[in-house]
């Protein structure tokens, strides 16, 4: 393994993990529900009671609107065709739902929890992440 | 008060999420490619919003109300089942393809990026898609 020391930014990935971590605090705490984005999207228009759910979407939409007032907004590197992400998105809103979870509800909400569905769920994922990206850039795209 | 929250809880995530390095699927999959030169920082993500979400969460599962008196309505499934693993198994296959998941799905559509539009439309269609399959 050969790490990338010019790309690692070690302490703007801690800061920001730690924003995600009080926003994921705060919504618990104050709302008492849990920040996972697949399952507020997937539920975002059953009406009961969900009101709480467009604001919090409203918050992430506005978000990189609101950063650029403070900093410029960080490169986002779409690096293919539109196909490519028509296919992942499928895959992403299916599986997130089935899964009952995606890397904000299991991966940090479930982790914090202590949650050893979550734990199993976060494995399994980073797995098949880890195994996708392999193929796609070292067996297929070489 | 709820709905005031609930956005600043989605302004702050959101914020993570640049801030972070999550919302660039390029060092998201540099994240994920163990193979090739392999960019640690999402793990210092997940050590940093784990870090702060243990002491949440361990102040959460010991009330009955929220700091607004809602029901504190934490996740009480615990079984393993083969539904959360193929699920997941599918999610992480969907998140290795492009490097995005659906926060930052969200946040780069909102920055007007064509192909995360086409995303998040698609997850969308995924979403409910398996509900109809699951009718």
């Amino acid at each position: 393994m050969m790490i990338d020391w010019v790309h690692f930014t070690f302490w703007q990935s801690l800061a920001g993990g730690a924003l995600i971590g009080l926003a994921a605090t705060m919504l618990i705490l104050f709302n008492g529900q849990v920040a996972g984005i697949s399952g507020i999207v997937g539920k975002l228009f059953d009406m009961r009671q969900g009101a709480w759910r467009f604001a919090f979407v409203i918050g992430l939409l506005l978000s990189p609107w609101l950063y650029r007032l403070f900093a410029a907004l960080p490169e986002a590197q779409f690096e293919f065709g539109w196909p490519l992400y028509l296919v992942a998105g499928l895959t992403v809103g299916l599986g997130s739902r089935l899964g009952s979870g995606c890397t904000s509800g299991h991966g940090v909400c479930g982790l914090s929890r202590l949650s050893k569905r979550s734990l199993a769920a976060t494995l399994v994922f980073m797995g098949t992440g880890f195994v996708t990206v392999y193929v796609a850039r070292h067996l297929i795209g070489g | 008060m709820a709905l005031l929250s609930a956005a600043l809880a989605g302004v702050i995530f959101g914020f993570g999420l640049l801030l972070s390095g999550m919302a660039n699927p390029g060092k998201v999959q540099g994240f994920l490619d163990l193979a090739g030169a392999w960019d640690p920082s999402l793990a210092m993500v997940m050590i940093g919003a784990i870090a702060v979400g243990l002491v949440g969460f361990g102040i959460a599962k010991r009330q009955a109300h929220s700091l607004l008196k809602l029901p504190m309505e934490l996740p009480a499934a615990t079984q393993i089942d083969r539904k959360l693993l193929t699920g997941s198994a599918l999610f992480g296959i969907g998140w290795g393809l492009a490097g995005i998941c659906p926060g930052p799905g969200l946040v780069t559509m909102a920055m007007g990026i064509p192909q995360a539009i086409v995303f998040v439309v698609a997850m969308l269609a995924g979403m409910q898609l398996l509900r109809f399959i699951q009718k």
